[in-house]
């Protein structure tokens, strides 16, 4: 992108639908053929892709860290739960929306404490808020089941047809078209003027304000709508699995999600999704060759992506599919 | 009346315990500006040293001490120069990736050596039990932590306050470029502040085992104190992260005594109510960005 | 609490009958085991006792049973029971597991639970120690214990021996509610007197306000249960505030008192009086070789979490014999009901009709031998079964 385009157009063209982006997805659907064992896995890869997409809307596109996501995804499993056991919205999307949106509630509650303050501030309110929420549901055992986990959960066919197998087909096929479509909504709110604007805020909160940016408004507005994308991802969560326990909100999955966002690279939005499938990889070739000392190896390759840089790496990863992709995309002309 | 008081006193000496663990974070991230989660593998490193010392070699406790500061700080030394050193221009978040790494790593070395079992170091008799002045129970461990962790923060004040090293130290923090052109060896000074932190830590994780249990899994499981520490106290001073220790530790122990029922919220509700009414911690100064 | 039948259950099941039919042509001689505990996170040296009892067992027993080679494959579910549910499907769906195996925590069980049930699988809880679990499917059986055969014991023995006022601490989780609720019934139905509660936050680093609120409330002991792991935290500060002369005794589940931290504990731990179902000092010759056994291979004590290893691969070995090498899920289970032998913890059995374990459970002191602390039995209660079950 040289300097004699304008922002409008870097900005469009940046928002245009790459080829990249279609093989991405391409891969993601072939994986429902190709990995037809391991899609457990995948199905978690498909619903931590989302909450860290969450977690990329807030950190990659406003600036805000968060070390307490798990509030939200926390909120939205045992809603997701609570609803599937007591039977009030048997339906497993529309409980998926109703899930999402009692998470939305929260995230606007308490996006007023989050963002005001220094980063240091807003990673630790941020959890403190989801360790409360963890005592909270101990201390409420009679509705949350406290430390034993939310018993009964039983998951209705999805639309009433399709019903959850126990290879987890259709669980992986599910995830992977609700985080496809929320991709594609997120993909559109961050090309959108308000996004442009979160960039801004992102950039320099003071200049953006001067040109007419309402900053305090625009940060809750996204802090909600990672909120309700967090809260979707923890009930794809306990729809998948039948699961709810304190475990959802504990400080071990608010880190390991920002691992994975930063494994993945901020600001993209996909790298919530490639790290998540980077991260999940790792873990699960380390803990098969050694159930005992795996986390040495994952925290060798941690320490070695910031050593090495994450820049270069990628450039190393990316080289043959971006020779690939520029031969196809200007046939003749040599790939510089 | 004297239960009030000795719950003051118990307060008073987990407070101080969490500033010795904590103030070596303080350091790194307020006067350095480095994210260093890592920073309870460095008490755990303390910890573990002065228990081998200590029930292997039957070296003396008061001499296991001053050891477990030593080789934390030689570790520290070590790892300033090998690896941090290239880390303090990145992104927070790079470091805070590579610092976590760091910690899983130390985790497992430590639960290969010794095992996942819980260990604990043999004190002498003299610090065992507790005695009465004027019906206040005072236990002895704990009366030796409040004396040892309040002569470090004197010491450390007076570094900061009155020494040649403490102006360089926070010339070097203000101004690096203007510092080393002042003829101050700036990476030299963060390499020993470095080290005294990880120093400070080791010794935190050598007193704490006793209070606050040790097992490969502390600094995981104690990142979200020492956080809480720098976080509420402001990370640009000494005396915020001390003050707030405290202020958290008596918090802590009397609302688990006197509401039971409440007592896990206590912390973390402290922690909100205070950053949100002053979002840079109780005595930062002026907002960061 | 039970789970509604319906037809994802039937479908998936159907499924799962279909390939585990397949399988069963294409590997007639090995069995395979499916061993999910937690290795790392703060629960990890429960997986680690466990791992090591299953191998010292093989190593004793050898790796063939009535002509099948015996195949563990270890998993580590970091105690989270979503994990532990994934891997355990995954072991079912894709290595074709015959039998899953370990369960460091109740969440766990109950995480794997469903599958066993669908998979007809049995699972045997070497752990978890909530008294429901075993109802939650058929194909579950127990090897560990339950919180209510100590809790109920030790209740009924201290009102037996004169204590009238106790104060409880308990970690405030289910597990904890569990044993409080146990010794209280038979405490106070003893004429016993409760005379504080105090309910600890499982993550607690300082116990030091809940032991002065023990201190005031003066009662003549106090019930303790925590997590295995902060046992020995709890000790050192009970010691530390001179609880232990002001003639408050410690009585409990014997979890506060694992044997493998035990030792650590200094001569604070002395005298304090627990039930439990297994002590490294248990006075039999399978338990000497044990302990001897399990010391020479790992430099270190066995726990009860050890013997819940020990003695779940052991019904493995027995059931697998007994059917002659069949390793489907209802002869095992069959084989597993009612089956008893003589363990490292005593003579102990499988209740046939809830597949629990039936156990003695002992009344110990921690005394001093030979220079080292140990939990030294005094008393036995006979065959005891869960008493969350019997009450029914």
């Amino acid at each position: 992108m040289s300097a004699d385009h304008g922002v409008g157009e870097i900005s469009l063209r940046r928002a245009r639908w790459g080829h990249g982006e279609t093989a991405f997805w391409l891969i993601a659907v072939a994986a429902i053929f190709v990995f037809s064992d391991r899609y457990l896995i995948l199905t978690e890869m498909a619903w931590l892709g989302l909450f860290a997409l969450s977690l990329d809307l807030i950190l990659g596109y406003a600036g805000i860290v968060s070390l307490g996501h798990a509030a939200f995804f926390g909120v939205g499993a045992y809603c997701a739960g609570l609803l599937a056991v007591h039977g009030l919205v048997k339906e497993p999307v529309l409980a998926l929306v109703v899930a999402g949106g009692a998470a939305m509630v929260l995230g606007f509650a308490t996006s007023f404490l989050v963002i005001r303050g220094s980063e240091l501030s807003q990673l630790m309110v941020t959890l403190g808020i989801a360790l409360l929420l963890r005592e909270l549901a101990n201390k409420f055992s009679d509705i949350t089941g406290g430390f034993d986990g939310l018993q009964g959960i039983v998951i209705d066919p999805i639309l009433g047809l399709f019903a959850f197998d126990i290879f987890g087909k259709v669980g992986f096929i599910y995830c992977l078209v609700v985080l496809f479509v929320l991709f594609l909504l997120a993909r559109l709110i961050v090309h959108s003027p308000f996004g442009l604007s979160l960039r801004a805020i992102r950039n320099n909160p003071l200049r953006a304000a001067a040109i007419g940016i309402p900053v305090n408004r625009r940060l809750i507005a996204i802090y909600t709508l990672s909120a309700f994308y967090a809260g979707i991802a923890g009930a794809l969560f306990t729809q998948t699995t039948a699961l709810a326990s304190l475990d959802v909100f504990s400080f071990e999955r608010s880190a390991d999600l920002l691992l994975v966002l930063v494994i993945g690279g901020a600001g993209y939005l996909y790298g919530g999704l490639i790290g998540a499938v980077v991260f999940r990889v790792l873990q699960d070739v380390f803990s098969s060759w050694t159930p005992q000392f795996w986390q040495f190896w994952i925290g060798l390759v941690l320490v070695l992506i910031v050593l090495i840089g994450r820049e270069r790496m990628y450039r190393g990863v990316l080289w043959l599919p971006r020779l690939v992709m520029r031969r196809m995309a200007f046939p003749g002309r040599s790939a510089s | 009346m004297t239960t009030l008081l000795t719950i003051l006193f118990d307060g008073v000496a987990y407070g101080m315990l969490l500033f010795v663990l904590s103030s070596g974070l303080a350091v790194t991230l307020g006067l350095m500006n480095f994210v260093n989660l890592a920073h309870g593998a460095f008490a755990m490193a303390g910890g573990y040293i002065c228990a081998v010392l200590v029930n292997k070699s039957g070296v003396p406790f008061f001499v296991a001490l001053p050891m477990a500061f030593i080789a934390s700080a030689l570790i520290g030394i070590v790892m300033e120069q090998t690896l941090y050193k290239h880390l303090y221009h990145r992104s927070p978040l790079d470091q805070v990736l590579f610092t976590i790494g760091l910690v899983f790593m130390a985790v497992t070395v430590v639960d290969y050596m010794m095992g996942s079992s819980q260990i604990f170091i043999h004190l002498p008799a003299m610090l065992e039990g507790q005695f009465n002045i004027f019906g206040v129970g005072v236990g002895r461990y704990r009366l030796m932590i409040i004396v040892i962790c309040g002569l470090l923060t004197l010491g450390i004040q007076l570094t900061l306050a009155n020494t040649r090293f403490g102006s360089r130290l926070r010339a070097a923090v203000d101004d690096p470029r203007a510092a080393s052109g002042l003829g101050i060896n700036v990476p030299q000074v963060f390499a020993l502040t470095f080290a005294f932190g990880s120093g400070l830590a080791g010794l935190g994780g050598a007193l704490g085992a006793e209070i606050l249990g040790l097992d490969p899994y502390f600094p995981l499981k104690f990142m979200i104190y020492f956080l809480i520490v720098v976080t509420v106290g402001g990370s640009q001073t000494i005396t915020g992260p001390f003050l707030a220790s405290l202020l958290l530790g008596i918090a802590d122990v009397a609302g688990k005594y006197y509401v039971p029922k409440l007592g896990a919220f206590v912390i973390y509700t402290v922690m909100i109510v205070i950053l949100i009414w002053r979002p840079n911690g109780l005595f930062g100064r002026v907002a960061q960005r | 609490m039970f789970i509604r039948r319906n037809t994802l259950l039937q479908t998936a099941a159907a499924g799962l009958l279909l390939g585990a039919s397949a399988f069963a042509v294409q590997a007639q001689d090995t069995v395979k085991i499916g061993l999910i505990v937690p290795m790392t996170g703060g629960q990890a040296s429960t997986g680690k006792q466990i791992d090591n009892a299953v191998k010292l067992y093989m190593q004793q027993h050898g790796d063939t049973v009535a002509g099948k080679k015996i195949e563990v494959i270890l998993k580590d579910d970091a105690a989270v029971p979503d994990n532990t549910k994934r891997l355990a499907q995954e072991l079912i769906v894709n290595d074709k597991v015959n039998i899953i195996a370990g369960f460091g925590v109740t969440p766990a069980a109950f995480a794997a639970a469903p599958l066993a049930t669908q998979a007809k699988v049995p699972e045997v809880v070497m752990a978890a120690g909530t008294s429901v679990i075993t109802e939650k499917s058929p194909y579950i059986v127990r090897t560990s214990f339950t919180l209510g055969q100590s809790s109920t014991i030790i209740g009924d023995w201290a009102v037996k021996n004169g204590i009238k006022k106790v104060a409880t601490l308990t970690s405030d989780y289910a597990p904890g509610h569990d044993a409080l609720k146990f010794f209280k019934d038979h405490f106070t139905a003893g004429g016993g007197q409760i005379v504080e509660e105090v309910k600890v936050p499982l993550a607690n680093p300082d116990f030091a306000p809940f032991l002065q609120r023990m201190k005031d409330a003066k009662p003549d002991a106090m019930f303790v249960f925590v997590p295995a792991g902060q046992g020995g935290n709890f000790m050192k500060q009970y010691a530390e505030r001179g609880l232990d002369k002001s003639g408050i005794k410690v009585i409990g589940p014997g979890d506060v008192m694992d044997d493998d931290l035990l030792n650590g504990m200094g001569d604070s731990a002395l005298g304090a009086v627990t039930a439990h179902i297994y002590s490294a000092a248990h006075p039999s010759q399978v338990n000497k070789d044990f302990v001897a056994a399990y010391k020479k291979a790992y430099n270190q004590r066995p726990g009860f979490m050890a013997v819940g290893g020990y003695d779940g691969i052991h019904l493995i070995y027995a059931a697998l014999q007994k059917t002659g090498g069949k390793a489907d899920g209802d002869s095992l289970i069959a084989a597993m009901k009612g089956m008893a032998w003589e363990s490292p913890r005593g003579p102990i059995s499988i209740d046939p009709e809830t597949r629990d374990i039936v156990q003695n459970v002992y009344i110990r002191k921690v005394e001093k031998v030979d220079g080292e602390l140990y939990n030294v039995e005094f008393e036995t209660f006979k065959d005891v079964k869960d008493p969350g079950k019997t009450k029914k």
